[in-house]
């Protein structure tokens, strides 16, 4: 399939777009300053429809990009300049500040939008599609305009690189080396400014914040280092604007903006589930692998225990039978979960299941000894350090090994094969 | 009466935040009358007074007041948080926030009833604010708000009152004053449970200690709990159990 | 300009314009006392997929399913920014900015895809609010007024404000001391037993119904300004906690009648031939009164603070 020329314009204008916004948005992110894009987007609005005026009343072309913009441009920065004011009177917090200009100014944009409507000349006609943006309204030129400020933004951040990441890392040691900290943080909110003034019109201002937000955040959940986080981000924005304008080529009436925040919005859900770090299912799974691997252990000492009470000697005990019950008993297990986890370990060959008792086999009688002289070793150590009397010593020995690093554990825990005696008498419960 | 159960009561508390314990297998009886607990920094003693009050998430435990778990007795119970990390712009009077102990007794509407007001009045004029009343709460200095909080835990009219650092970054006057509140509230009967950073003032003003450093390390009547030797090893003991642990097992130690 | 004109035409967007702002000028305090008036705006945002589902399911821009569709997508989005909070380390700003875009773009896409587009909701109405489009085509005398059937022919997006705005205003009385508890210290409200955890969802579901009832007013994006700018100018106006509560409350409503007056009725009745969006001058009047009692206050505040004053009895019995 042939592409227009038009369309290819657009899509890699709409790329680089992403790219200069995955990449402030990633500083703004960790500078805090997220939403002071929604401040600025919003506030655009009122420019976009006075330059429109202006435009009109010179007789200019009204569909000649630059005017408008420019008067996006004032109009971002002063609302910026009016969350500092409002915040400075230390009555009003930052975020009320911003909910305040945000929907002030894009409220007099409103007003204006319907007052332009009822003046001859219609110079209002197609602002609305600044609002919430429309890519595949947009001629080649307006993309190259955009993609050109997109670009120059990118240049700035690759020249400011180090100042800026010094800034949104440790502001107070960066003010400490001599940093104008403060300098770089307006450098930051004119990027802003830039970033969502070029995106109006494939984005629309009120969704741009999401593409300053949400590569940066999924590039946050995938990696803690700053330059692969940037190239993350990146990428993340240049395949949610492209695939905005796509969306928009093929179907003009669902609002770009729309279709680059959902694309967005998937990759950021994918990264915050399957991230391997930080990801929600990562988390679940190591949470409950954890668990199992706890209560694994559980089960085999108790079994072992309930065995070694019975008479068996230390490092014999293989050989009998122990209820399940018992096991639950001493556990403090309800009879169901301890059925389960016999189930899952006669499943992994661990231990033999009948009639409601279990035997340890072979493979579940090593398993079961390391984890008695695991427990015994810790439980000997706190009672050494005269942290916890007898009763206490086995209930802390469970949480410390089994919230233990691994190489932790491998100090406290060297190679002797002799089996220590347990500190406690064994048998039902806890004495 | 010495069948009657401590003020506070807590067995084998352990709490963590992530992987990190902060408190670690305490097991205490508050004694009655005024308690310090004493500890260096990080040593989990706001956090063990959070875990008490359910403020904080416990691993595991079990925290008695008067015998009762807290839901039972939850009147009896005052608290006055670390110096409170609240909106100091908040279009509230000092009165406004003494009269909050009282919330739980009244109806969650209309105006404040009588007896509520001038109980809160009253705790007001016990930390020495009486004439601040109707000021607003920011307009109030630094010793001053400490001194509003106080008047606030002491209107909840607690048998027990737990405080979080009350002398943290306060003025002598207000010291005088919080000093002064503690031995009203012992002289009446009342009992007192403050985590205290200061050393050098604990003998004068407590009558009972507790040693913590994420365990308990000494418990008791001043005189005795209050040693040289114990406050070294609390204050020494900044490594973690495990770290301890691991040290006498290279000692060779086995039991 | 008849008196029929003003039944028809004007009664029924003014109402809506009362009742809206004073229902989120209510509510607007507690957000900024809690510093969440961005959660107000997320909200505001978030609400708009389950405004759509509950329209495409009934057909009817007045309808309960709208209501609820509308809480459940609040609910959605308060704990998705929570766990989106802590997941991924974010400060509340990003989490919330990364959680409401993508609600609110579900929604503007839900439009088109449901064939939701309607003469009661489309984009316009979402952008721009539609309170000129509320006509009470029986309000033809004053006899309408006191008539049933006539009144039965108001725009029934008005049942919905009014039901809210009295839900609100009675939760909000009823809750009167719990609610400024959790405004001021969230931690002592749970010491002393409070659900706090309770309420602040209860906070959140009734700023939902609000942003909903709003929604048909002045749209999604103006509810901001409507929830937050009443609340902000008091906040730099008065330091009483009930003059705070119910100055917004009467501030937004004031906002609301007078905002729909200038944009409309006044100028027609001056013989200006110029009709403004009504909701863009609320919004805009909501900023200018923010700015004025800015201004007044920082006049007012040349005056330093009083320092402390070394007041007799402050140090009581020294011994």
């Amino acid at each position: 399939m042939l592409i227009p020329y038009n369309t290819l314009v657009v899509l890699l204008g709409c790329a680089l777009l992403g790219v200069a916004a995955g990449t402030v948005g990633t500083f703004a992110l960790l500078r805090g300053r997220a939403l002071v894009a929604d401040a600025i987007g919003h506030a655009a609005l009122p420019g976009v429809a006075l330059a429109a005026l202006v435009v009109g009343a010179v007789g200019a072309d009204p569909r000649s990009l630059p005017p408008l913009l420019a008067g996006a441009a004032l109009a971002g920065l002063l609302g910026v300049l009016a969350v500092q004011a409002l915040s400075r009177t230390g009555r009003i917090r930052e975020d009320a500040a911003i909910a305040v200009v945000l929907s002030a100014f894009y409220a007099a944009g409103v007003a204006l939008l319907s007052w332009l409507q009822t003046r001859p000349g219609a110079a209002q006609a197609g602002l609305s599609k600044f609002i919430l943006g429309q890519a595949a309204a947009m001629r080649a030129e307006d993309a190259i305009i955009a993609a050109a400020v997109a670009g120059a933004c990118l240049l700035v951040v690759l020249l400011a690189f180090q100042a800026l990441r010094a800034a949104s890392f440790d502001p107070d040691f960066a003010r400490v080396q001599g940093l104008a900290v403060g300098r770089v943080d307006l450098l930051l909110l004119g990027l802003l400014v830039v970033v969502c003034v070029a995106g109006l019109q494939a984005v629309g201002l009120i969704l741009v914040v999401a593409l300053l937000v949400l590569p940066a955040a999924t590039a946050r959940l995938l990696t803690h280092r700053l330059p692969r986080m940037l190239a993350i981000a990146a990428a993340v924005g240049a395949v949610a604007g492209a695939g905005g304008a796509m969306a928009s080529a093929w179907r003009p009436e669902v609002p770009t903006g729309a279709a680059v925040v959902l694309a967005a919005a998937a990759m950021f859900s994918l990264a915050l589930l399957f991230s391997p770090g930080r990801g929600l299912l990562a988390r679940g799974a190591i949470r409950l692998r954890r668990r199992l691997s706890a209560d694994t252990d559980h089960f085999l000492r108790a079994a072992w225990e309930a065995q070694e009470a019975a008479g068996a000697g230390p490092g014999t005990a293989g050989d009998r039978w122990a209820s399940i019950e018992s096991v639950a008993a001493t556990r403090g297990w309800t009879p169901g979960r301890a059925r389960r986890l016999a189930r899952w370990l006669a499943l992994r060959g661990l231990v033999a299941c009948a009639q409601g008792h279990v035997h340890l086999t072979p493979l579940g009688a090593t398993a079961a000894r390391r984890a008695v002289r695991a427990h015994r070793v810790v439980e000997h150590h706190l009672l050494a350090a005269g942290a916890a009397d007898i009763a206490s010593a086995d209930r802390l020995a469970d949480l410390v090994e089994h919230g233990l690093p691994a190489e932790m554990a491998a100090r406290l825990l060297p190679e002797p094969s002799a089996l220590p005696d347990s500190p406690h008498a064994l048998g039902k419960g806890t004495p | 009466m010495s069948a009657a159960p401590p003020p506070l009561s807590v067995r084998q508390l352990t709490v963590a935040y992530g992987e990190r314990p902060a408190v670690w297998d305490v097991s205490w009886d508050a004694p009655p009358g005024l308690t310090a607990i004493v500890g260096p920094n990080g040593a989990g003693k706001s956090t063990l007074l959070k875990a008490t009050l359910g403020l904080v998430p416990a691993l595991s435990g079990e925290v008695r007041f008067f015998g009762r778990p807290l839901a039972e007795v939850r009147d009896r119970v005052g608290y006055l948080p670390q110096r409170a990390s609240v909106d100091w712009d908040f279009p509230a009077t000092a009165l406004d926030v003494v009269a909050m102990a009282r919330y739980p007794r009244m109806r969650w509407w209309g105006p404040i009833p009588r007896r509520h007001r001038e109980a809160a009045r009253d705790a007001l004029a016990q930390v020495g604010l009486a004439d601040l009343a109707g000021r607003q709460i920011g307009m109030l200095s630094g010793g001053q708000q400490q001194r509003v909080f106080l008047a606030r835990a002491l209107a909840q009219d607690a048998d027990l009152v737990l405080m979080d650092e009350p002398f943290a970054a306060v003025d002598a006057a207000t010291e005088e004053a919080i000093v002064q509140v503690l031995r009203d509230l012992a002289a009446s009967g009342r009992h007192v449970v403050a985590v205290h950073h200061d050393l050098g003032t604990v003998p004068a003003y407590f009558g009972s200690v507790l040693l913590l450093n994420t365990r308990v390390f000494a418990a008791g009547p001043v005189a005795r709990a209050f040693s040289a030797a114990a406050i070294a090893q609390t204050y020494g003991a900044r490594l973690p159990v495990l770290e301890q642990a691991l040290l006498s097992g290279a000692e060779g130690g086995g039991g | 300009m008849t008196l029929q004109d003003l039944l028809m035409l004007d009664l029924p967007p003014l109402l809506a314009a009362l009742l809206a702002g004073g229902t989120c000028g209510l509510l607007g305090s507690f957000l900024v006392l809690r510093r969440e008036s961005l959660v107000g705006d997320a909200l505001a945002h978030a609400v708009l997929p389950g405004i759509i589902l509950g329209f495409a399911v009934t057909g009817v821009a007045s309808g309960l399913p709208m209501l609820a569709g509308a809480m459940l997508a609040g609910l959605a989005a308060v704990g998705l920014i929570a766990v989106v909070q802590k997941a991924a380390r974010l400060d509340p700003g990003a989490a919330i900015g990364a959680v409401f875009t993508t609600f609110f773009a579900v929604g503007l896409v839900l439009i088109e895809v449901t064939g939701a587009r309607s003469v009661d909701l489309d984009l316009d109405c979402v952008l721009f609010g539609q309170l000129e489009t509320l006509v009470w085509t029986e309000g033809r005398s004053l006899a309408a007024l006191v008539d049933p059937a006539a009144l039965a022919a108001l725009p029934r997006q008005l049942g919905l404000m009014a039901g809210v705005a009295v839900a609100v205003g009675l939760t909000v009385a009823a809750l009167w001391r719990p609610l400024k508890l959790i405004c001021f210290d969230p931690g002592y409200a749970a010491a002393l037993g409070l659900p706090s955890r309770g309420l602040e969802i209860g906070l959140a579901m009734m700023v939902a119904a609000a942003a909903v009832a709003a929604f048909q007013a002045v749209g999604s994006i103006l509810v901001v300004a409507m929830l937050v700018c009443p609340a902000a100018a008091l906040r730099l106006m008065t330091d009483d906690y009930r003059t705070q509560v119910l100055g917004g409350a009467a501030l937004g409503a004031a906002l609301g009648g007078v905002g729909y007056a200038l944009a409309g009725p006044v100028p027609a009745a001056l013989g200006i031939g110029v009709a403004l969006n009504a909701a863009g001058v609320i919004g805009t009047l909501g900023g200018l009164a923010v700015a004025a009692a800015a201004l007044a206050r920082r006049r007012a505040s040349v005056t330093p603070r009083p320092a402390e004053p070394a007041l007799p009895g402050s140090a009581p019995g020294s011994a």
